[in-house]
């Protein structure tokens, strides 16, 4: 018996993301005496070993070509087949794009119980309970698993990573691949950019600010903090700044360990998708700004003479 | 061609959150009830303006749910849309919604189905996934540009930090967000068309949810936020680094 864990990886590296699933998987494992074994599909990165820190005794990889890119109907054949090999009865996936891809199919396959958006580990007390986020993050359901494989997709920066000494068994798990149905013809990244929702920090602006011609402020900060940079919806909207920057209800939802929001004014639909932050800071001119209620630092000023002092005062303590 | 889009009930973004019966059960009275926001701004839009752009497309719109979701489904249909389908069932878990949709999917022969990318209450992110399984055929998630040319559909899709541009062949499950439509407001002709148009009902096929919610929480309260003044902004910055940690 096992639990397996699902390992997303880009660019040679394991994502920190299914690290976290890692360690989550792995004190399951412990939970329910069973053994933590990892899915890894694609080319294999150079860190797989290294999955061991995390409490993964054995990494089964598929190494095919045609899992460099995601078909999930491939991907969850494949998953299903190692489930099944392994005898797992437990399935985690980071709850990120690959996983919200492929975790439903993978229940609807086995007719396993899924709960998506997991924030903490399952108690195993009284059957099978997960805390999940529900209303974008305005509250929490405990939902029971109710079948004999139960599947849970972790919210990124919802547990913690803790690492030891260990190397994990890499092997190579034989089964066929299905060709793809679904075919990549182009890539687009934001270059050099810290994706939004991997980010620890995040540095966001909202119409307080103006114009795209005051955005220098968010991005200085940003820089250096070394955050990744976001804004309200009416920003992106306008254009003033990409769509794929839109955090709330209707864009991207967070949940970094800091999130400096400046001149946003805190409406509920773009709560919605940062309120998961660990620590909130507000720069706001109007000290009524509903933002300030769900803040844990703040101040009331004029982002334009408060800001570029917060970044002086950042480079200061980091030396740069 | 024929279009399914999957239309859900959630309560309005600006709703106070609580609950009721020992914390089992959302405080659903008072409450103002909306399409979910994907389902009607990217998903239904997008079916609409495949239509706008070819007359002789088909959109059917599926909802389950018990009577009091009709008010939503007229909705979706002033917005436009041929006729709709209620699946007469009180939703439990994604994968009994899924598999009620499947079957009224596998009648209907549809070169496409919307869902929305997830709903703002459940925020499952799940249904379209599971349908696309149990009628074995592909899935883009989380698309962000939907464009389609014959039988194939050209689909950007998110990726960590980026898109990427996917082509399949129809029929296809496709999981919509924002990028792909611009949200619309129902006009007059489309409000008083929408009370011929038909809506059947259906009653659910025998399936069994996977999962039960057992309960709600909500997140304790926030200490309060500690204001710094304007003119010593170190000071918030100093507070991070050596009280939050959070640099
Ligand atoms: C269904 C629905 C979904 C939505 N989804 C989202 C979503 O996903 N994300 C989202 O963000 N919004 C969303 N919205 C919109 C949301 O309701 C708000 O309208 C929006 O978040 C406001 O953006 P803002 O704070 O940038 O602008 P405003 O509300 O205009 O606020 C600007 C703030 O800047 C402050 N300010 C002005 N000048 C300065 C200065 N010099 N220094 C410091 N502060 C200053 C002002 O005091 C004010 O508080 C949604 C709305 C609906 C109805
Ligand atoms: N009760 C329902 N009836 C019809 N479609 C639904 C229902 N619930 C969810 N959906 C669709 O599935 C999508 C994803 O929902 P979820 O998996 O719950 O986040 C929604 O955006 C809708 O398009």
């Amino acid at each position: 018996m096992s639990v397996l864990i699902f390992i997303d990886h880009a660019d040679g590296h394991i994502r920190k993301a299914a690290i976290e699933a890692a360690c989550y998987g792995a004190k399951i494992a412990e939970q329910t005496g069973t053994t933590a074994e990892a899915i890894l599909l694609g080319s294999t990165p150079a860190d797989a070993a290294a999955l061991g820190q995390y409490g993964i005794k054995k990494v089964h990889t598929v190494n095919d070509a045609s899992l460099n890119t995601l078909d999930a109907q491939v991907y969850t054949k494949v998953i299903a087949d190692a489930a099944t090999t392994t005898g797992a009865t437990v399935i985690v996936f980071s709850n990120n794009i690959v996983g919200k891809a492929v975790a439903p199919r993978l229940s609807a396959r086995l007719k396993a119980g899924l709960v998506t958006g997991a924030v903490a580990l399952p108690d195993t007390g009284n059957g099978f309970v997960v805390k999940k986020n529900v209303f974008s993050g305005k509250a929490f359901a405990n939902v029971s698993i109710n079948t004999a494989v139960k599947i849970i997709a972790l919210n990124p920066n919802a547990y913690p990573v803790t690492a030891s000494e260990g190397t994990a068994e890499v092997v190579a798990f034989s089964t066929t691949v299905d060709s793809p149905k679904i075919q990549v013809t182009a890539t687009s990244k934001v270059e050099g950019d810290v994706p939004l929702t991997e980010a620890e920090i995040v540095v966001s602006g909202g119409r307080g600010l103006k114009g795209p011609e005051n955005w220098g402020l968010v991005t200085d900060l940003a820089k250096a903090l070394g955050a990744a940079t976001a804004c309200s919806r009416p920003v992106a909207d306008v254009h003033w700044r990409p769509h794929h920057e839109h955090v709330g209800q209707t864009g991207i939802a967070i949940a970094p360990n800091l999130y400096i929001a400046i001149g946003i004014s805190g409406a509920i639909q773009h709560l919605a998708g940062v309120n998961r932050s660990k620590t909130i800071v507000v720069i706001n001119k109007d000290p009524e700004a509903p933002f300030f209620k769900a803040a844990d630092y703040g101040i009331v000023g004029d982002a334009f003479e408060v800001v570029p002092k917060i970044t002086e005062a950042v480079k200061k303590i980091k030396g740069i | 061609m024929k279009i399914l889009v999957c239309i859900s009930k959630t309560p309005d973004t600006t709703a106070k959150i609580a609950f009721t019966d020992n914390n089992t059960k959302f405080a659903g009275d008072g409450v103002q009830w909306i399409i979910n926001p994907y389902d009607e701004w990217y998903a239904l839009v997008r079916a609409i303006e495949l239509k706008e752009a070819d007359a002789s497309t088909v959109i059917h719109l599926v909802t389950v749910g018990a009577a009091d979701a009709e008010p939503i489904i007229r909705k979706a249909l002033a917005l436009g849309g041929d006729e709709a389908i209620r699946i007469n069932a009180e939703s439990q878990d994604s994968f009994y919604i899924a598999a009620q949709i499947a079957e009224v999917a596998k009648q209907g022969g549809y070169d496409l189905i919307f869902t929305g990318k997830e709903t703002i209450d459940y925020n499952g992110s799940s249904i379209g996934g599971m349908l696309a399984e149990l009628l074995n055929l592909p899935y883009v998630s989380l698309a962000e540009k939907f464009t389609i040319e014959g039988t194939t559909a050209t689909i950007e899709r998110e990726i960590d930090g980026g898109t990427e541009t996917n082509t399949v062949q129809l029929p296809v499950v496709v999981s919509c967000q924002k990028g792909v439509a611009e949200q619309r407001i129902p006009n007059m002709k489309g409000i008083m068309s929408a009370r011929t148009k038909p809506l059947k009902v259906v009653e659910p096929t025998a399936v069994d949810a996977l999962t039960a919610v057992v309960s709600f929480d909500l997140p304790p309260a926030k200490a309060g936020v500690k204001l710094v003044p304007a003119d010593n902004p170190e000071e918030l910055v100093r507070l991070l680094h050596e009280e939050a940690k959070a640099f």
